[in-house]
């Protein structure tokens, strides 16, 4: 029988694996998509939230375990567990050398990233070079690896694993590690958990900026047989995107980031938010549910031709017009609401010195929502707009966990089945996000729940040699 | 009955639309890439591309012959096939690569050779063999017997030797000189300074895109690093370097020295062309066999002929020169010497047709990236 069956084939289930292995324990692992669709949403990350205390290679100055504890707390607004928390910030400190022997290369930050030079240890290739990577250290281990393999029951003995089902087959190990992701591609799902807003089916309108193999079927499985969840199922990493963006796996590139350049419109032209609050990066989370709340989960960024090559460069080419009304008709909204909606706008706007580098003078006055920064006229043609969408990266409900990892249920682990990566973010991530830090708590967990399942499988090991041998003795 | 002309221009249509089609993709792609970015550690294509937010024609031809096909981003690519974005780069660049070896090429006529280049390869070195044995034939009279002491010249004369090779290296320095120079002035990134020099230099003799950014290695087969392609292209290059040092060596000591050939096998020719020789063919085979594992994802397979093809005419330049320093007192040596000096024929003059530009592109695409490099990002893009 194998000792420790890993159930998911993206970042964490892949540190679990390698863990399990390395801890002298013999291990398979199933990967529900085609091998060329491997690795989950990891294959779309990019960098690693790591404390340190002083600069390390990559990572510059220092990112205490403190200031790193202040962020979480904050983008999370105390919906955390401290403990868990503070346990994955000390691993993300240590991790990074186990990572470079399992073939991970870092490289200093990405250009047009530089806000988190300080913060985050940057893949190089992004992350589907590092699930290679974890793959092909993996194989080299004798990791057995199965790909197509979706998992849609887990059997228990009580508290206990006993096995996995796939259609009919039934996988046997003496420990398990479920890693599968979170429900973000499960379309029924998600319509269940964001309901009717104005009579609106509003998750019919999302994006997936992720795999189309979270459907969330071990977490609902899960859930079903009784296991201790955390989290709320609206709650997840949530962007606004380019509307034209695939349904799935949209990945980075979707991403438009000039809101904060322009003004963002809902489809009655009208704007319902402050577009210059604070730094895009700090604001761009915000943005996703924002869309979500509008008629139609839409919205438009416009802008005009100042802003041009001031900000990433989006993946498709926006809607472009010689004029305001022209721009209006291009993009479907209402001309003369539109319009006066610039007008107004433009008006309103008190420019100073601007600066997009730091929260600059340039504001309204007498407008509702104001904009608060980089408030320029919308004046110089050609103008723009960018047609935005709600794109869900990872869904935070999950299995409930305690330092080990362990799966709960009715408040006690359960001795052998063990929990990382996406299905359990939520302990730590109740809301918000912060760049990298879902990779710091899948690394972090994975490892741990990779180290607990081959000590469970040793425990239960011995424990059928015991009783084999007592029956022995008996006989 | 089709009319001749008519029939031309619409090849010629078909022709230009593929090059446009080629740019288009590679413009499309790195649309892409540049609101990714995640491959920027890789090497220079991705850094130069985020000096940019369109994608023109010099651009492009720019970055694909930046690219050294070593794979790293087609493996790392979150949008490589089956994502319906179908990203691929090494193979947009790639075709772009050969459409910019032909449009550049001098004189234009024969950048048709690039469309059937195994076969240009095959047939210059038939026919230049052909000509050689000829000429052996009809200078030395019957070609399976040696004139004593292995002495080359009593086969053909020095000055005959001296004046179809020297005019036949002429002809092809000058060919690929005016070819890269239209490549160059084609988005010229102004003059380079010392340390770019020096950097290019370097990133050239080096081949330190074919380290992978981390110093594992290029891509071949699969995801897994290799550093034999760097390898193996260095023992192919500086093999073929120290066989034409060996023959500048031969040169000298012929005119200034007024040592004639055939030297000995410990003097500095021999020497430098053995050890030269040797290098070549290793690398030549290993880089034959390393293209035959390739991925055919990684590239464009159907430059396999002119891969290939450069390849073995390379190899048999290396083992026809060995064969004859080895039989060089045989018989044989008027037949060997023939065949050699045909096939180094057959290499000089295809070198402006043949995979052989690839260097010469690739030296000027890093020297323009040297230079460019050093001058201030054009875009002051914020932070994503």
């Amino acid at each position: 029988m194998t000792d420790v069956l890993v159930i998911g084939g993206g970042n964490a289930a892949l540190c679990a694996a390698l863990m399990a292995r390395e801890s002298g324990a013999s291990v398979m692992l199933l990967e529900a998509s085609p091998r060329a669709w491997r690795g989950g949403n990891s294959q779309h990350t990019r960098n690693l939230r790591c404390m340190h205390d002083a600069p390390q290679d990559v990572l510059m100055d220092a990112y205490t375990e403190e200031e790193f504890w202040q962020d979480l707390l904050k983008v999370t607004g105390g919906m955390t567990d401290e403990p868990l928390a503070r346990l994955v910030i000390r691993a993300s400190s240590t991790c990074r050398d186990w990572m470079r022997r399992h073939g991970v290369h870092f490289q200093p930050p990405l250009s047009g990233a530089l806000h988190v030079a300080r913060t985050n240890a940057f893949f190089m290739g992004g992350g589907k070079a590092l699930v290679n990577a974890y793959y092909r250290s993996a194989e080299r281990l004798g990791v057995q690896i199965r790909y197509d393999v979706p998992v849609d029951a887990i059997e228990l003995e009580d508290d206990r694993f006993v096995a996995a089902r796939v259609g009919g087959e039934r996988i046997a190990a003496r420990s398990c590690v479920l890693a599968a992701g979170g429900f973000e591609s499960n379309r029924e799902w998600l319509r269940e958990a964001w309901g009717q807003v104005n009579g609106e089916w509003v998750a019919d309108n999302f994006l997936i900026r992720g795999t189309r193999f979270n459907t969330g079927r071990v977490l609902k499985f899960m859930m079903d047989a009784g296991a201790d969840m955390i989290g709320d199922p609206s709650q997840s990493h949530c962007v606004a995107i380019d509307a034209r963006a695939p349904l799935y796996d949209g990945g980075i590139c979707t991403r438009i980031d000039c809101v904060s350049l322009g003004i963002v419109v809902n489809r009655n032209s009208q704007r319902f938010y402050d577009e210059g609050e604070d730094f895009w990066p700090k604001r761009y989370a915000v943005w996703g549910r924002l869309i979500a709340q509008q008629p139609g989960q839409i919205g438009y960024s416009i802008i005009d031709s100042k802003a041009i090559g001031r900000f990433m460069p989006p993946v498709f080419p926006g809607t472009k017009a010689s004029t305001i009304a022209e721009l209006a008709r291009a993009t479907g909204l209402d001309e003369t609401a539109f319009v006066s909606t610039v007008a107004a706008y433009n008006a309103a706007c008190r420019v100073g010195t601007f600066d997009h580098a730091v929260l600059d003078d340039c504001h309204t006055e007498g407008l509702s929502p104001p904009k608060t920064h980089w408030a320029q006229p919308i004046d110089r043609p050609p103008f723009f707009a960018y047609a935005l969408r709600p794109g869900i990266t990872f869904t935070y409900l999950g299995l409930k966990v305690n330092k080990e990892a362990a799966v709960h249920f009715g408040g006690r682990p359960s001795p052998n089945l063990f929990v990382a990566g996406e299905m359990m973010a939520g302990n730590i991530l109740g809301k918000g996000y912060t760049a990298g830090v879902g990779m710091s708590i899948g690394t972090a967990f994975g490892r741990i729940a990779g180290t607990e399942a081959a000590k469970a499988a040793r425990a239960a090991a011995s424990a059928t040699a015991k009783v084999t041998a007592n029956a022995e003795a008996q006989r | 009955m089709e009319n001749p002309p008519m029939q031309s221009l619409e090849t010629l249509i078909q022709e230009a639309s593929a090059l446009a089609t080629h740019e288009a993709e590679v413009s499309r792609v790195l649309q892409i890439c540049n609101a990714c970015r995640y491959c920027e550690g890789f090497c220079a294509v991705f850094p130069a591309m985020t000096h940019r937010l369109e994608f023109g024609q010099a651009d492009i031809h720019f970055l694909a012959n930046l690219c050294h096909n070593c794979g790293a981003c087609l493996y790392s690519c979150q949008y490589a096939p089956p994502h319906e974005f179908a990203v691929n780069v090494p193979q947009a660049m790639a075709r772009v690569r050969l459409d910019t070896y032909t449009r550049y090429a001098w004189p234009n006529a024969l950048g048709a050779l690039y469309q059937r280049n195994g076969l240009t390869l095959a047939l210059a070195t038939a026919i230049c063999i052909a000509i050689l044995l000829s000429l052996a034939r009809l200078l030395n009279g019957p070609i399976w017997s040696a004139p004593p002491g292995g002495h080359f010249y009593a086969v053909f004369p020095h000055g005959t030797l001296a004046g179809m090779f020297g005019i036949a290296f002429v002809y092809a320095t000058i060919a690929l000189t005016v070819g890269v120079s239209r490549f160059w002035r084609n988005g010229a990134p102004g003059p380079a300074s010392a340390a770019a020099l020096k950097e290019a230099a370097h990133d050239a003799i080096s081949m330190r895109y074919l380290g992978g950014g981390h110093g594992e290695g290029c891509n071949n087969a699969d995801d897994a690093f290799t550093l034999w392609r760097r390898r193996f292209h260095h023992l192919t290059f500086y093999g073929f370097m120290l066989c034409f040092a060996g023959t500048c060596v031969a040169t000298i000591y012929h005119y200034a020295l007024h040592a004639e050939a055939p030297y000995s096998v410990t003097s500095l020719p021999v020497l430098l062309g053995t050890v030269g020789g040797v290098g070549l063919a290793a690398g030549c085979i290993g880089l034959g066999v390393l293209h035959v594992r390739r991925n055919p994802a990684q590239g464009d397979s159907a430059q396999r002929p002119m891969d290939l093809g450069f390849i073995a005419l390379l190899l048999l330049t290396s083992l026809t020169g060995l064969t004859l320093l080895g039989w060089r007192s045989s018989q044989g040596m008027p037949l060997l010497l023939a065949l050699h000096l045909g096939v180094v024929m057959a290499l000089f003059l295809t070198m402006p047709y043949s995979k052989f530009a690839h260097g010469v592109y690739r030296c000027a695409a890093l020297l323009k990236w040297s230079i460019e490099r050093r001058q201030p990002n054009p875009l002051q893009l914020g932070d994503d």
